[in-house]
């Protein structure tokens, strides 16, 4: 990596007039996979001086500031009530204690990262990101858009009561996931289900969702939500795991979460 | 470009080129506790403290220290002489590279923790990789340390 200037903005206007007039500007979350890479970059734009370090409860969600540590997640008072500890609980389990001081939210979310555990645990939930520029959107529809030259701000979480399950594969827990899967659901409705580390980004499984919300035990139409599962995700193959691998891991993770939501609900 | 930072407490002024990381300007300047090992963020020998939170400064780019407090082993010395002791007595310093990332992991684990279990222990060192030790004496030397256990 190698980087020609590097610049503290204190505002988001700022920032962004820099990125926009600049197309070899790239803006920095944590770093951490940016020292990694190989590129030439022109400018990096720091942006801990905009003040997006911020975690606010409000009546309907928490919000949380794009420049927020993963390692501030893990130790905040309000998340740690919040879907009873959920988001500190997956958060805690990634990579190192010393890497989650250094990673952000945006630097998670805004590159896409297909390796995310962030993203997919958060897929569980109802969440919003706020950009700079496109505005408000779900993080779902988010995930499916081309946006290179914009900000993350914040996210906002909605505040609910769901019953939620985050699954992980790795060959030791310092590890990348071999695939990931969260679940969520409201009284044995309303779920919400995404794989990610397919090794692509985390994606939602609507159809799933959708045959789920219409039964009535999802636990006895098991074998038919599988089904449905394995053939809206598609699997791929990296150096970590198969394709075929990665599905058959897809099937017993369901399986689990979907186990672990509903003798929750009890 | 100019950053500055205090360091073990004292404030410093460093000429620093943008893509510098942390670790390297530390090691520049003669805070050589600080070692660099993986150079990836995997391996936690070159483990500091910023603001107090333990980081990886062979992932944090020097510009992104610019006024923050830095804290190496030299600056907690005092404080984990005792740890430093343990370790040596219990035989878990073998060539010892690992060793200065461990004893500030140690300190912040103190910090964060009144009386951790074995299980905490290993999820907050998860990070601080020793290809000699075989971790037991590492163990041994921060239960006795920490007071817990055994």
């Amino acid at each position: 990596m190698r980087i020609k200037n590097y610049v503290r903005p204190h505002t988001l206007e700022e920032a962004y007039r820099i990125i926009s007039e600049n197309e070899r500007a790239v803006v920095l979350g944590g770093g951490s996979f940016l020292r990694l890479s190989f590129k030439e970059i022109d400018t990096v734009v720091d942006l801990q001086d905009v003040g997006l370090d911020f975690i606010e409860e409000k009546e309907d969600v928490v919000d949380i500031g794009s420049m927020v540590t993963l390692g501030e997640l893990e130790r905040n008072d309000i998340l740690k009530k919040l879907y009873c500890g959920y988001i500190p609980r997956f958060v805690g389990i990634i990579w190192s204690v010393q890497l989650r001081n250094i990673a952000t939210v945006g630097g998670t979310i805004f590159p896409k990262w297909g390796f995310s555990d962030f993203i997919t645990g958060l897929l569980a939930l109802n969440v919003d990101v706020h950009l700079y520029k496109s505005g408000r959107m779900k993080l779902e529809d988010f995930l499916k858009t081309r946006i290179r030259k914009d900000i993350l701000v914040k996210i906002s979480i909605k505040k609910e009561r769901r019953e939620t399950s985050f699954q992980f594969l790795r060959n030791s827990l310092y590890d990348f996931s071999l695939l990931n899967l969260s679940l969520s659901c409201k009284n044995g409705k309303d779920f919400k289900l995404a794989v990610g580390a397919r090794p692509g980004v985390a994606k939602p499984a609507e159809k799933t969702v959708e045959f789920l919300n219409s039964v009535d035990e999802p636990l006895k139409h098991l074998k038919k939500a599988t089904e449905i599962l394995l053939s809206e995700i598609e699997f791929g193959d990296d150096f970590r795991a198969s394709g075929e691998y990665r599905k058959h891991l897809a099937e017993v993770l369901f399986k689990r979460a979907l186990e672990e939501v509903l003798n929750h609900e009890g | 470009m100019r950053v500055e930072m205090t360091v073990n407490g004292e404030k410093k002024v460093f000429e620093v080129d943008p893509s510098d990381t942390l670790l390297d300007v530390l090691r520049r300047n003669g805070y050589l506790s600080v070692k660099k090992g993986c150079d990836t963020g995997t391996c936690g020998v070159c483990t500091v403290l910023m603001d107090g939170v333990p980081v990886l400064s062979c992932i944090v780019l020097a510009g992104k220290a610019h006024g923050h407090e830095i804290t190496t082993v030299e600056g907690i010395e005092n404080e984990m002489r005792e740890f430093a002791e343990k370790l040596a007595q219990e035989g878990a310093d073998q060539c010892g590279y690992c060793s200065p990332g461990l004893v500030v992991m140690v300190y912040a684990l103190k910090k964060m923790y009144s009386n951790p279990t074995e299980e905490e222990i290993k999820k907050f060192l998860i990070g601080n990789l020793c290809r000699c030790s075989g971790y037991q004496g590492q163990m041994r030397a921060i239960k006795k340390f920490l007071g817990v256990g055994e």
